[in-house]
């Protein structure tokens, strides 16, 4: 029992790392699909290539990954909502529209793009947070929906003026291939901007998982147990939003991630928080690596990681949904 | 042998300032390894009353002590080592096994970061076993039917080893049998120790287990005392606003409503 649980978590660190090591000789050089190991040990540009490209990207990927899958498996257990994702409060719609408010008006500079990005995800949170904290009926989670539904539809419809504004041969593109997502400008630079905040933000998901649970009872319940709901709800929140607002910000809009990983994830090792959270952790890493490999991979230009995550999840979701195994309660 | 081990002190509270009071100037106390049903009509302020013993909310006048002191005083996971509560229902949108959902009744003894352990999975399976739920320990919770749910529930509260175990309405959604086996369960809780409180709007659930009765209506307690001295014709008839009539069929009580409807 014990050796199991060893093996498994062993499993859960070496498998994204092999995806990482395998993925690195992934993409279009020298030919398309994977690149010979002697050319990485002769040819200097292919070890630029490696090493100063593919590889910070792809562990962005992986943290990307990993953050959105472990965000929604936090907000679903929060909300008490097996539909919900990370997404949610204003945070993704903030975000978007804080990449095209800069994009127009402040500075088309990558680091820019993303710190606009953040702050505007951030504001959206803020936001859907007041707004909640106002309405005057409906439990706390209700109102967090309402408020949300609300204040990310007012950055989209914000967005849809910015988009219509721009100029549709220079800032348009940039805004549309920003808000469609992709890792294809990660540098090590961005990727030392968002680990701070991605490894705190796992790092309190992973301690708290097992409390999770706790929380996805009713407030009355949870109280009973000695948990401080409010308290430890917000915590977790918090730590949600923030990773996922750093990678979104570095990364545009990718989606699908958070709210089908989970499910994945659940239907792996039931729903006790405890064991789903870790393994959505890694599958969520593995799963955004390979599908940035296509993005690589499949043609000479580049897919938008947002395209082929959207592509897949719903394809899983479609098929999940509809297989016969699957029992879904209310 | 039985001490006050919960002790009610006028206490008052209100959900809204401009609003009437839901709980007014309530007084009573609880002894020790006891059952006590709070019984009266819906609305009465039984769930108010049983959130305001389980520190849920404060009372606005007034205070609750256990065993003398405040429930202020206590800290929310000692308060939550002393007092478990089974919800009149719960909604779980996850598929935890029984087993999974009632080991939750751990965390009182867990740090914040802490996961159960081996010692824990024990006390959880001997929870069930008391309940007599064993053979449903690998059942995902939302497959479980309402009977089921309620002694899922109830084995939660049990590992949560409280001293005193607040029940809301924990026979309102059960078939008869099913009744009748939750109270036999709390019966036999009561006999190894533990203090049970429930509320109820069924006064003969409560007259087959009950040792008090604590009588409601509008946010008041009409009378508290002994099963003897509180069920009688009269009071329970200005408790529930109709006339009842109490009629002892093979030494137990039942409750007959008098009101023609036409």
């Amino acid at each position: 029992m014990k050796n199991q649980k060893t093996i498994t978590n062993l499993v859960l660190i070496i498998l994204p790392l092999l995806v990482l090591g395998i993925s690195l000789f992934a993409g279009r050089y020298p030919k398309p699909l994977f690149m010979p190991f002697s050319v990485l040990t002769s040819d200097e540009l292919a070890q630029k290539l490696v090493f100063n490209l593919r590889l910070p990207r792809l562990i962005t990927a992986a943290l990307l990954g990993a953050s959105l899958a472990a965000a929604g498996g936090v907000m679903q257990m929060l909300f008490r909502n097996p539909l919900v994702e990370p997404g949610f409060l204003g945070v993704t719609q903030g975000a978007g529209f804080g990449a095209a408010f800069s994009i127009l008006w402040i500075s088309t500079s990558p680091l820019i793009i993303e710190l606009n990005a953040a702050a505007f995800a951030v504001l959206g949170l803020i936001l859907s947070y007041f707004i909640a904290r106002k309405i005057r009926f409906g439990g706390w989670v209700l109102r967090l929906v309402l408020s949300g539904i609300a204040v990310s539809a007012l950055f989209s419809a914000g967005l849809g003026i910015l988009k219509y504004m721009a100029d549709p041969t220079s800032e348009l593109p940039e805004i549309v291939f920003w808000l469609l997502g992709g890792l294809y400008s990660v540098t090590w630079e961005d990727l030392y901007y968002i680990l701070p905040v991605v490894v705190i933000g796992l790092t309190i998901i992973f301690l708290m998982r097992w409390r999770l649970n706790l929380l996805s009872l009713s407030d009355e319940t949870a109280f009973s147990l000695g948990v401080s709901v409010g308290r430890e709800r917000t915590l977790l929140i918090a730590a949600s939003v923030a990773i996922t607002a750093v990678v979104v910000s570095v990364a545009g809009i990718v989606g699908w991630i958070g709210l089908i990983i989970p499910h994945i994830s659940r239907r792996l090792t039931g729903a006790n928080a405890a064991d789903f959270i870790p393994v959505s952790m890694s599958v969520g890493a593995i799963f955004a690596m390979l599908c940035d490999d296509l993005a690589r991979v499949l043609t000479t230009g580049e897919i938008p990681l947002g395209i082929i995550t959207s592509l897949i999840g719903a394809g899983i979701f479609l098929v999940m949904m509809t297989s016969r195994k699957v029992s879904i309660t209310k | 042998m039985s001490s006050g081990i919960l002790t009610v002190n006028s206490i008052s509270y209100t959900y809204h300032p401009e609003r009437p009071e839901a709980v007014k100037q309530v007084s009573f106390e609880i002894l020790s390894e006891t059952v006590t049903a709070i019984i009266g009509p819906n609305g009465a302020g039984k769930t108010t009353l049983l959130h305001l013993m389980l520190g849920l909310m404060k009372p606005v006048t007034g205070s609750i002590f256990i065993e003398d002191v405040p429930i202020s005083k206590y800290t929310r996971r000692e308060l939550s080592q002393w007092i478990g509560l089974v919800p009149q229902s719960e909604y779980i949108p996850f598929e935890y096994t029984v087993l999974e959902y009632v080991l939750l009744g751990r965390a009182p003894y867990l740090g914040p970061l802490d996961l159960p352990g081996r010692d824990d999975v024990q006390i959880a399976l001997e929870s069930l076993a008391e309940i007599g739920i064993a053979h449903l320990e690998k059942r995902p919770v939302p497959a479980l039917s309402g009977g089921e749910l309620q002694l899922a529930m109830l084995a939660r509260a049990l590992c949560q080893k409280p001293r005193i175990m607040l029940l809301d309405e924990p026979t309102s959604h059960l078939d008869l049998s099913n009744r009748n086996t939750t109270l036999r369960i709390l019966n036999r809780l009561r006999n190894n120790g533990t203090t049970i409180i429930f509320s109820t709007h069924d006064p003969e659930a409560a007259a087959l287990i009950a040792d008090h009765l604590v009588l409601m209506r509008n946010g008041q307690v009409l009378d508290a005392g002994t099963l003897d001295d509180t069920f009688t014709k009269e009071k329970l008839s200005l408790t529930y606003g109709t006339p009842v009539e109490v009629v002892n069929i093979d030494g137990m009580r039942v409750v007959r409503s008098m009101e023609r409807l036409s």
